[in-house]
């Protein structure tokens, strides 16, 4: 028996490494001079796996049309992805093995915040770019006021876009008492929940309530009807869309009548297929107007390819694939180096907007957010809108 | 040394420190916790306070570290100790959870966006040395009165008590021990990933822990070294299933719990004398072979 086990897993370990050698072979045969290879991290398991297979997908569909197209400096593209499961431990093994094994010459990705910050000293000890995708927290580029060599984005960054919700619904919604609910356990959410209240208060209004969840919960109703008993105007909720969707259709139960806003956690098919009736006439920041003639193009061919509809990631890992196709481009030679020179001058046109990389943030400055209004369960765009002015 | 390699020997590395501790407490006291990511935390978040705030060398900063989990678990121990079986398991789950939680709001630390900007101490020569220590002290106490009173408590807890073993307090010693390895565990990934998330602590890394334990074989020091070399290198082994990576993980851990209950060396210990024993008892089979069934009475 003893035996048998082992011999299994010796079998098993030995099967295992041999495949792994053969990926790694097949990868290898085109000739290194030829090619360009690509990186990409982000979730293709765990609770984000929705993103992390459309950004994946959209990223092979645009590699496939670069080469149609004859590739980039006369050579082809070539994208090696690995899954990060969202987390920042696997997130690390993965920057090691794309800089250190398959030495590509930027990596694409990740989307969470918490798998783009570990990422930076490897990226450093590498000296290969990363641009990450909707990583929104600040310290994703920049730590300590100094500037991350290797780490830039294609997003507009949390304190940004929580005085754009926060400024939106002062100004534009004119209200004045605002009620948060968020997840306590989650990273995004905290730090949405911190730049909404810092703007609203600053912008004359009040924090009526302010209610925390935890990761997971189904259940919203005791803070809701803490909520309801405030009688807030708005009732602002910074989290993902399957809570959305839940809190939402309790609120509505509850007889809460108040306007539901929203981030960029929101914009998902699964929201209106599982809340129509409970956030029609809802608001949310958005990175793009879905709806944008620019945009159309894109969504048709990864409609055609995949036969379902680009969730918001796409949309920017499509832009970040611009930006360092251009960056490439201007770089004249495949060297990571190079291109992360290139990158840090970059100001291109993406379907998200203008994309101008700011040399000391390494973020897209002046990139409008665009708020949406959901209206008989479609995306309707309302204004782009920009904060502090 | 390939990077990539490096840090998954790293890895596991951090993964040998906790689960060395948990070994202790589960292998050979026999008490299942399912909180040991949260001393993990506790030393991680201590020791990265201690280098980032109050600028600590490596080591001294991975002692206090270990001293905090050790201090912690003393508290939680003297209430939750004298409950038996799996009364004591779900208080260490519900430990491990609310340490996690409480991380997450503290802001000191960054909350749950995490907390960068940690030095990077941490490489592939001092987590061996700290290893082979580990496993050096590990080894001497489990030889010692101590670690037969806790292979007794294991055994059978009551007749051990019968017999004048105190078994509260060994139930303590092996479980500050234990936490304080996993304290100095939590320390040494803070200084790798220079990044610490409270979501990092979460019950899936106790549960890996647990599995490695069983895996390696309860009661065995050298089986949850294996174990920890062999289950933290296999998810990256199977990179290039993609998809089907963690599906593939799991089915080959389910293979080997099947074909071998007791996990992959159960009781049973790898040392330079084993070992020996093991070679010679190889030679002597095929010499008997060999020699036919009528050479095997000269031997």
């Amino acid at each position: 028996m003893k035996k048998k086990a082992f011999v299994l897993l010796c079998v098993l370990l030995v099967f295992s490494l041999a495949l792994s050698g053969c990926g790694q072979k097949s990868t290898s045969t085109g000739a290194a001079n030829d090619t360009i290879k690509i990186g990409w991290m982000g979730s293709l398991s765990g609770d984000q796996a929705v993103w992390g297979q459309c950004e994946f997908d959209t990223v092979k569909m645009l590699v496939e049309e670069a080469n149609a197209k004859g590739g980039i400096l006369g050579k082809k593209l070539e994208v090696i992805g690995y899954d990060t499961k969202g987390d920042p431990q696997e997130a690390v093994n993965v920057a090691k093995r794309l800089t250190g094994e398959d030495k590509v010459v930027a990596i694409l990705g990740p989307n969470a915040s918490g798998n783009a910050i570990p990422i930076a000293p490897v990226l450093e000890a590498a000296k290969v770019p990363d641009i990450a995708t909707v990583a929104t927290n600040p310290k994703v580029t920049v730590l300590d006021g100094k500037v991350k060599p290797y780490n830039f984005r294609v997003c507009f960054i949390d304190p940004y876009q929580g005085a754009v919700a926060a400024g939106y619904a002062a100004e534009v919604l004119k209200a004045k008492n605002a009620a948060i609910l968020y997840d306590v356990g989650d990273d995004y959410s905290q730090g949405l929940t911190q730049f909404f209240e810092d703007y609203f208060v600053k912008s004359g209004g009040t924090i009526v309530a302010k209610e925390g969840f935890k990761s997971g919960d189904v259940d919203f109703r005791p803070q809701l009807s803490k909520i309801k008993a405030t009688n807030p105007d708005v009732i602002f909720m910074p989290y993902f869309f399957k809570e959305v969707a839940l809190s939402a259709n309790q609120a509505r139960e509850l007889d809460i009548n108040a306007t539901l806003l929203g981030g960029d956690g929101w914009p998902s098919e699964q929201l209106i297929s599982m809340a129509k009736d409970a956030v029609e006439g809802s608001y949310f920041v958005n990175h793009l107007d879905f709806d944008d003639p620019e945009v159309q193009d894109f969504k048709a061919r990864y409609k055609a390819k995949y036969s379902k509809d680009v969730e918001l990631n796409g949309y920017l890992v499509h832009d970040a694939f611009l930006l360092l196709s251009d960056s490439i481009q201007r770089a004249g030679e495949v060297n990571s180096e190079k291109i992360a020179a290139a990158i840090e001058t970059a100001n291109i046109k993406g379907i998200t907007g203008k994309i101008m990389i700011g040399k000391d943030t390494h973020n897209p400055e002046g990139k409008d957010a665009a708020i949406i209004k959901i209206v008989d369960g479609k995306y309707v765009f309302q204004q782009k809108f920009a904060a502090g002015k | 040394m390939n990077t990539y390699i490096e840090g998954i020997l790293i890895l596991a590395g951090i993964n040998l420190m906790a689960v060395l501790g948990l070994s202790l407490l589960t292998g050979f006291t026999g008490l299942f916790s399912f909180g040991h990511a949260g001393f993990m935390a506790i030393g991680g978040y201590a020791s990265a306070m201690l280098t980032v705030k109050f600028h600590w060398p490596l080591i001294p900063a991975l002692l206090a570290g270990g001293l905090a989990a050790a201090l912690i678990s003393a508290v939680i121990g003297k209430v939750t100790l004298n409950l038996k079986g799996d009364y004591f398991c779900i208080a260490t789950l519900g430990f491990g959870e609310a340490i996690r939680l409480i991380l997450d709001n503290v802001q000191y630390f960054g909350g749950a966006r995490g907390w960068p900007g940690i030095p990077n101490y941490t490489n592939i020569w001092n987590v061996i040395a700290i290893n082979l220590l580990a496993i050096v002290i590990l080894a001497n106490l489990i030889r010692s009165r101590h670690g037969r009173n806790m292979i007794a408590i294991r055994e059978e807890e009551l007749a051990s008590q019968i017999i004048g073993i105190n078994v509260f307090k060994h139930k303590m010693v092996s479980l500050m021990l234990s936490a304080s390895y996993a304290g100095i565990a939590g320390g040494l990934m803070a200084h790798y990933m220079t990044f610490l998330q409270p979501k990092m602590f979460s019950l899936v890394k106790s549960t890996e822990l647990i599995i490695i334990v069983i895996f390696g074989g309860l009661g065995s020091i050298s089986g949850s070294v294996l174990g920890a070399l062999v289950l933290t290198a296999l998810p990256e082994v199977l990179r290039s299933f993609s998809r089907w990576r963690l599906v593939c993980y799991g089915l080959a851990v389910i293979i080997i719990m099947i074909s071998r209950p007791e996990g992959l060396l159960g009781g049973y210990e790898l040392t330079p004398s084993s070992i020996k024993k093991l070679y010679n008892r190889i030679i002597t089979k095929k010499r008997t072979r060999s020699q036919g069934l009528g050479g095997g009475d000269t031997l």
